[in-house]
């Protein structure tokens, strides 16, 4: 009986490197570091080896010299030599074992923390084009395939490679005719094993696809099983899913005929082998060409030439697919940063707050997937001033540049045309660092990690006191919550602060960015609605983080509005009227239009 | 354990090709067992004795045991996988019907991943233990059995010798099953924890970039990266003491054979034969020691599984038919509470307490109140989302609770807040709740809800794809469908929540247009968020903590309650009361 691993092959992802050579040898790269320990498993790997192969070849001996020979001497003797092999090769091998995966797991934490500081160093434009949620799970799969490689692949690959080898070599040593009888086999397990890889491979990838029909169903109905019973859909959405689900059933079934008849098909050929072995091997041994020993010795060895070239088979797949994988890895770590300090870049002295945005133009490039013209400018040709402690309320429809203009600020984005100027200092000429230092972003959808409120609040400022976690948590008006929460401070948020109501994580966001105390403020107003005691809440809590600070806010309420130093109306990319409300109201422009569009059959009869 | 009996009943309709493979599993087990003896009579009679033809035929007969083998081992893998993956079928179908048809209250606590693993993985459990570990358990028992009467016929004392090995072997796999196992999912949970803080700097990287907190991200990163190290080289330490050590206690085996048993042979009492023969019957009983283990840890997953599954399944549906119930006819549409009075189950306190109201054929109802006062409850009263505590609804003087659920919900449009639209084409859709809706109304409906301009914009019209496969729809187009899929049913009752999403100003009057064409001559109920309703509706319900505080019109609330005046001051604008919360998007 052997072990249907083909399985294993069929599932293993199916891609190619576009450039495996220079993939490899820059994977190969990452194994420098470990050339002394490489060194030693190779003595490992062929100490272990020739014990596996030692081992039926002593015994054979021990049969012809000893128990044949009726000498009981010599076959304690040789029993005491295979003990001797067996304990060397199982010391070997377990130190080979964890040889590699030590190496394997090191190089492995490495790549990782590349990645990882590949991706802070990362801009905003990189992130414009490859969804946040795409990128992590490639990553995630990437590192993974690798870590297969290094943990079981590897391993298995040089034991198999070098056990063969072994025992090969023991067999052409022992007899080379009978060994050469018993390889006819090896091309007949080898060339079984690719067509029932490649005949699984389709099986399985329609039995994948079925599977993946079967749970998007799955997923969608649980999410809208409440419309569908609203819609009375339920009878309908249950045959369709009997369908989908029967489908997957078959193609499992289909599958499973291929797999159940790779096993046995090995088996017999295996037992080919067996049959030459005693067939041949006793026909030579009657004419006493050969011991009897080395038929039984043979005997061992035809059994174990099928687990390797399984493993063999195995790995082919799993280095294409690490390849792959590392070659996209790769790629991520050489996207060349668009976005560094300038050379001799000097850290921002203390912001007194007054911005310039000079004439600035920007646009995204040719983004791809992305519809419309790819020419427009996104910001064109904007130049605005805003004096230190005001607020400056941007509205305009989607799309007209309203968070393009505010990312200019951080300088999460380069101008391509212009300049802001921050104090007069141009914000190229600074590092990044010393510039976001001093301001504070509140955004729509308040990030929040997993962690505790307390350390959520504390990201503005890793050194705050827990009474200055509170006081910017008092002046956001999310101290009342917190504390009605079982664990106050420390009550942990799940992942992105499911936990939280929209409005009080928007609190969160308002405290964090307090207690930031930064001279330059950025906020994105949300628009999803809350309820009217959070939206008091929120809107108090605005005020006291807007007070004294020059802040760009992108303006959903009229609140906002009414009570900022200027507003600035963007269309297309563009600053079409500035004023405050009251005079962007009286000169019935854009603002205006936008205005009565809104309360249109509100205002008062 | 008893759910895992359970899971025969599903087995039952395919108990024949369950039979047919426990039936070949046996031939199997009993064609490995002939093998090593054709093997001994090669050596003894054939090479031993120089006994040409025996070599000849018992060489031959190998590989017929081997095709015999090869056979049923093709139909015990067939059948059983193919019983095994019925019986997923039947699973999966049955946990569908069921969570399609729980009612609200099941799904309010129900988390969708939980279901999701419940239908996917916790049955892909059963399915294993269905195809693989219930005959493995039989298999590995028939082999342990079989090849220990072969051992000990042989040779009693040789026998006995072997067996030292096994107590060894299992000690080595119940330590990896207790010390090494674990380490796997202290692993997993490392692993999720660096993951997550990857997925935290690339989702939230603005605001890690805002508040410039790379080196403290790194730090963290780094950290949790050599504790995920840590663990895998413990795992890895933790492997090499199990692998490696279990084929060395398997070559003792053979080394204590050959020791012993060749001594035997040369005095005489044992056979050459024999010899190899009890080697082979040696790895034949290895492996199911090696089996059971890993079959155990197999079958207390299945367990587990089972239960998980038929916890759902036994799951009770508050809403059903009552018996007799006949369905709702010719719906006027005057739709009564009558002293309703409603308790989440498990809930301490009323989300409604006595409310009652009445709303006359084609009257427009307004909801309002802050949120939990009990706005969403009153709308999902009505189609029996979930059934009242007391008191009752009737729709035309009849209790809803005497109807069918069928046909009261076909009386019913509903647009949610959350438009949840289906993965498909916007026309499947819009004719969601009438699949059998001519291309003509589908036009019609969308025309109605100012959706039929942007749906044929898009170059494959109304069969662009929509949903997770999809393209993306933006907030406001996604609630013009639902408008449309809602006014397709041509419902006599209406209900909306009609909460403003992010849209921009134009999107946002269009779709008050065509909700104002959808709630023309019905019945509506809606929870209100724009001045504008408020003021036409026929009758506003104004809420407070489950209880109506007042009811009437725009005017005469605006006359008697003061609560109203407040909420309208706060909620639509400040000072001014006529100027509605201005969404500039």
């Amino acid at each position: 009986m052997m072990h249907g691993g083909i399985q294993a092959i069929a599932n293993a992802p199916q891609e190619r490197a576009a450039n495996s050579s220079v993939v490899l040898r820059r994977l190969l790269g990452y194994l420098k570091p470990f050339r002394r320990e490489l060194l030693f498993v190779l003595v490992l790997v062929l100490i272990s080896a020739a014990s596996q192969a030692l081992g039926p070849y002593l015994i054979g001996r021990a049969i012809d010299g000893a128990i044949g020979a009726g000498n009981g001497a010599a076959l304690d003797q040789t029993m005491l030599l295979l003990l001797a092999v067996y304990v060397v090769g199982a010391i070997a091998s377990r130190a080979q074992f964890v040889a590699i995966g030590a190496i394997g797991q090191r190089t492995l934490a490495r790549l990782r923390v590349e990645i990882f500081s590949t991706v802070q160093r990362l801009s905003l434009r990189f992130f414009d084009r490859q969804p946040a949620g795409d990128l992590m799970s490639r990553l995630v799969n990437d590192t993974d395939v690798l870590n297969q490689l290094f943990s079981q692949g590897l391993i298995q690959v040089l034991g198999s490679v070098f056990g063969l080898a072994g025992i090969l070599i023991a067999m052409l040593a022992l007899d080379w005719r009978l060994a050469l009888a018993s390889f006819i086999v090896i091309p007949a397990m080898l060339l079984l094993t690719r067509l029932f890889a490649r005949l699984s491979r389709r099986a399985f990838r329609r039995a994948r696809e079925s599977l993946g029909d079967v749970s998007s169903d799955i997923q969608e109905e649980i999410a809208g099983v409440k419309i569908a019973q609203a819609f009375n859909r339920t009878g309908v959405n249950q045959q369709r899913f009997a369908q989908r689900n029967a489908a997957n059933r078959d193609a499992n079934v289909n599958a499973t005929a291929i797999t159940s008849a790779f096993t046995p098909a090995i088996d017999v050929l295996s037992s080919v082998a067996t049959a030459i072995v005693a067939g041949y091997g006793g026909y030579l041994a009657l004419g006493g060409t050969i011991s009897i020993g080395v038929v039984i010795a043979f005997l061992t060895y035809v059994q174990r030439f099928f687990q390797p070239i399984q493993s063999i088979s195995a790995f082919y797949t799993t280095a294409q697919a690490s390849l792959a994988a590392a070659e996209r890895i790769f790629e991520l770590l050489d996207t060349p940063p668009d976005l560094t300090d300038a050379p001799g870049a000097k850290p921002m002295p203390p912001i007194a707050g007054q911005v310039v945005f000079d004439h600035v133009s920007f646009s995204y490039g040719a983004r791809p997937g992305s519809e419309g013209s790819t020419q427009t400018l996104t910001l064109n040709d904007v130049s605005l001033v805003a004096e230190p402690g005001e607020t400056v309320a941007i509205v305009g429809p989607t799309g007209a540049g309203k968070t393009t203009l505010v990312n200019m600020l951080g300088r999460f984005y380069d101008v391509d045309a212009g300049a802001v100027l921050i104090d007069g200092i141009d914000i190229r000429s600074v590092t990044r660092a010393s510039l976001r230092a001093q301001m504070g972003v509140v955004l729509q959808d308040s990030f929040l990690f997993a962690g505790t409120i307390a350390e959520n609040i504390r990201y503005g400022r890793l050194d705050a006191t827990d009474a200055e976690v509170e006081a910017a948590a008092r002046a956001a008006y999310a101290h009342d919550f917190i504390t009605r929460l079982p664990q106050g401070y420390a009550t942990p948020l799940g992942e992105r602060g499911g936990t939280l109501s929209q409005g009080q994580r928007q609190l969160l966001g308002i405290a964090r960015a307090i207690l930031a105390n930064p001279r330059i403020l950025i906020l994105d107003e949300a628009t999803s609605s809350v309820d009217t005691r959070s939206e008091l809440l929120i809107q108090n809590a605005l005020k006291s983080l807007l007070k004294g600070r020059t802040s760009f806010v992108i303006a959903h309420r009229l609140s906002t509005i009414r009570d900022a130093d200027q507003v600035l109306v963007m269309q297309a990319g563009q600053i079409v009227e500035r004023g405050t409300h009251d005079e962007l109201l009286a000169r019935g422009g854009a603002y205006a239009e936008l205005y009565r569009r809104q309360f249109h059959e509100s205002v008062p009869a | 354990m008893k759910s895992l009996q359970r899971v025969f009943i599903y087995l039952k309709p395919y108990w024949l090709i369950a039979f047919g493979a426990l039936i070949s599993l046996l031939l199997v087990t009993a064609s490995s067992l002939v093998s090593p003896q054709v093997l001994r009579l090669i050596l003894d009679q054939g090479i031993s004795q120089g006994d040409r033809a025996t070599l000849l035929w018992a060489s031959l007969l190998l590989i017929g045991v081997a095709l015999v083998r090869a056979l049923f081992s093709f139909t015990q893998g067939y059948w059983s996988e193919k019983a095994a993956q019925s019986v997923a079928y039947e699973l999966r179908n049955a946990l569908f019907s069921k969570l399609e048809n729980l009612s609200f209250s099941y799904h309010d606590q129900a988390q969708t991943g939980q279901l999701m693993t419940r239908i996917t993985s916790d049955v892909e459990q059963v399915r294993t233990f269905i195809s693989g570990g219930m005959l493995q358990v039989v298999s590995a028992l028939a082999l342990l059995v079989g090849s220990l009467a072969a051992l000990f016929s042989t040779n009693w004392k040789l026998a006995l010798i072997t067996l030292l090995t096994v107590p060894a072997m299992a000690a080595v796999i119940a330590r990896f099953m207790r010390i090494v196992r674990p380490m796997f999912s202290q692993v997993q949970k490392k692993l999720g924890a660096l993951n997550t803080v990857l997925q935290e700097n690339l989702a939230g990287i603005r605001v890690v970039q805002a508040f410039a907190r790379e080196p403290y991200e790194a730090e963290r990163y780094t950290k949790l990266n050599g504790e995920l190290l840590d663990a895998n080289l413990q795992t890895i330490r933790g492997l090499a003491s199990s692998f490696p050590m279990i084929f060395f206690i398997s070559n003792l085996g053979t080394l204590a054979v050959i020791w012993f048993g060749g001594h035997q042979v040369i005095d005489r009492t044992l056979s050459l034969g024999e010899l190899v023969a009890f080697n082979t019957y040696l790895s034949l009983l290895i492996m199911p020691i090696m089996m059971l283990g890993m079959i155990i840890a197999q079958i207390s997953r299945a367990g587990v599984s089972a239960e998980r599954i038929f916890e759902v399944l036994d799951a009770q549906s508050e809403v059903h038919d009552r018996p007799g119930a006949q369905p709702l006819t010719a719906v006027r549409g005057r739709v009564a509470f009558e002293g309703v009075s409603f308790r989440y189950a498990g809930g301490e306190r009323n989300v409604l307490d006595h409310v009652s109201f009445v709303a006359e054929p084609g009257q427009t109802v307004a909801i309002m109140g802050i949120t939990g006062s009990g706005k969403s409850t009153i709308i999902n009263l009505i189609p029996r989302f979930y059934d009242v505590t007391t008191g009752r609804v009737t729709i035309d003087g009849s209790d809803i609770r005497d109807v069918t659920l069928e046909s009261l919900r076909d009386q019913i449009g509903i647009v949610l807040q959350d438009t949840t639209l289906f993965s498909g084409t916007i026309r499947d859709n819009i004719a969601y709740g009438r699949p059998d809706a001519s291309d003509a109304d589908v036009e019609a409906a969308a025309r109605a809800a100012q959706a039929h301009e942007f749906i044929t914009g898009f170059t494959e019209g109304y069969a662009t794809i929509v949903g997770e496969r999809g393209v993306g729809l933006s907030g406001g187009q996604k609630q013009r469908i639902a408008i449309a899929r809602a006014l397709l049913r041509n419902p006599r009752i209406l209900i909306l929540d009609d909460s403003t999403s992010a849209v921009d100003a134009e999107t946002e009057f269009q779709i008050q247009q065509a909700l104002q064409e959808l709630m023309h001559g019905r019945t509506s109920f809606v929870i209100a968020q724009r001045i504008s309703t408020v003021r036409d509706a026929d009758l506003i319900l104004l809420l407070d903590a489950g209880t109506i505080a007042a009811q009437g019109t725009h005017d005469e609330l605006l006359r008697t309650s003061a609560l109203y005046g407040e909420i309208i001051d706060s909620q639509f604008g400040g000072q001014h009361q006529d100027e509605a919360e201005l969404v500039f998007a």
